[in-house]
């Protein structure tokens, strides 16, 4: 009965096996392409771009990134606060670094600053990380071959 | 009649209707979550805590020390190495090329940067300064690297 409706051709059946196989491999490749690196990204940044930063080999140990915006208030966890406040934030940091048995010097703050930002209120923050006893700093920039 | 047939005959028709759905759903999760990620590069920064640590290293040639000027709104205003102006940051990679060397033998990995920043300039130039002073790209694309020691002067202003 069902068959009829066909309109008298009785094998109009699509063949579904082109069209699957093109959505298995649509999907093994956007499967592949998944990035799971939980790098902190944030388009509220634009960094400058140098043909010459050097793009990191392996996993960070223990990075704390900060992020530095044109206004001058830091990205931290998703939540900007200006450099002044970010004692409190690192102190925490560094509470969890000497709780997991390491020296507050063994991690290292990824500065990712926008590039309009002003050199000094980098330079106020490296300050605040220093007090808390951070001292291995490196500088995100696009890498633009 | 038609049900009865099915049952007793060995060619089943697979129903696939959830399978590609459930296909068609994974395949939009994938596509909504590819996130493009720019490549992003690092440049080490030495920053010492307390001028005590800086001097146990012995070094025995002093640091190279570039100052950049800004003006009120925080462009750049002015080069120097050393004292010495410079026209601008591929003059200064040309400059510190000359000071230490490539290859074999040259100073570079001794050689130590201390970058003088006022307080407004925009950051890029740091980078761009880091970037002139850290390496070379030669015309086939690969990267010489000189001075690999960089640090920033303490902050002027108390910005706090």
């Amino acid at each position: 009965m069902a068959k009829r409706k066909g309109g008298g051709a009785e094998n109009t059946e699509v063949d579904m096996t082109p069209m699957i196989d093109m959505t298995f491999q649509l999907i093994t490749f956007f499967m592949l392409t998944l990035n799971f690196s939980q790098a902190e990204q944030d388009e509220r940044i634009q960094l400058p771009v140098s043909q010459l930063a050097k793009p990191a080999e392996g996993v960070t140990v223990d990075p704390i990134t900060l992020q530095l915006m044109r206004d001058g208030m830091v990205i931290y966890a998703g939540e900007p606060v200006p450099v002044r406040d970010m004692g409190g934030y690192l102190e925490n940091e560094k509470r969890v670094m000497i709780s997991a048995g390491k020296e507050p010097n063994a991690a290292t703050v990824i500065i990712r600053a926008d590039g309009r930002s002003k050199t000094g209120e980098v330079q106020d923050l490296i300050k605040v990380c220093q007090e808390k006893g951070f001292d291995k700093f490196v500088f995100r920039a696009e890498h633009r071959p | 009649m038609a049900k009865k047939e099915s049952q007793l005959s060995s060619k089943v028709a697979v129903d696939m209707t959830p399978m590609i759905d459930v296909v068609f759903q994974l395949l939009t999760f994938f596509m909504l979550t590819l996130k493009t990620v720019i490549t992003e590069g690092d440049f080490e920064i030495r920053m010492p805590l307390g001028p005590s640590q800086g001097a146990v290293e012995d070094n025995p040639i002093p640091p190279v020390r570039v100052k950049i000027t800004a003006g009120p709104d925080g462009d750049r205003t002015g080069i120097a190495m050393n004292g010495n102006p410079v026209a601008d940051f591929d003059d200064l990679r040309r400059k510190i090329m000359d000071l230490v060397g490539t290859g074999p033998g040259s100073n570079a990995d001794k050689t130590e940067v201390e970058l003088d920043c006022d307080y407004q300039l925009k950051y890029v130039n740091v980078v761009n300064a880091i970037s002139a002073v850290s390496g070379v790209v030669q015309p086939d694309g690969t990267v010489v690297e000189m001075i690999k020691k960089i640090k920033l002067t303490p902050p002027k202003k108390a910005g706090r």
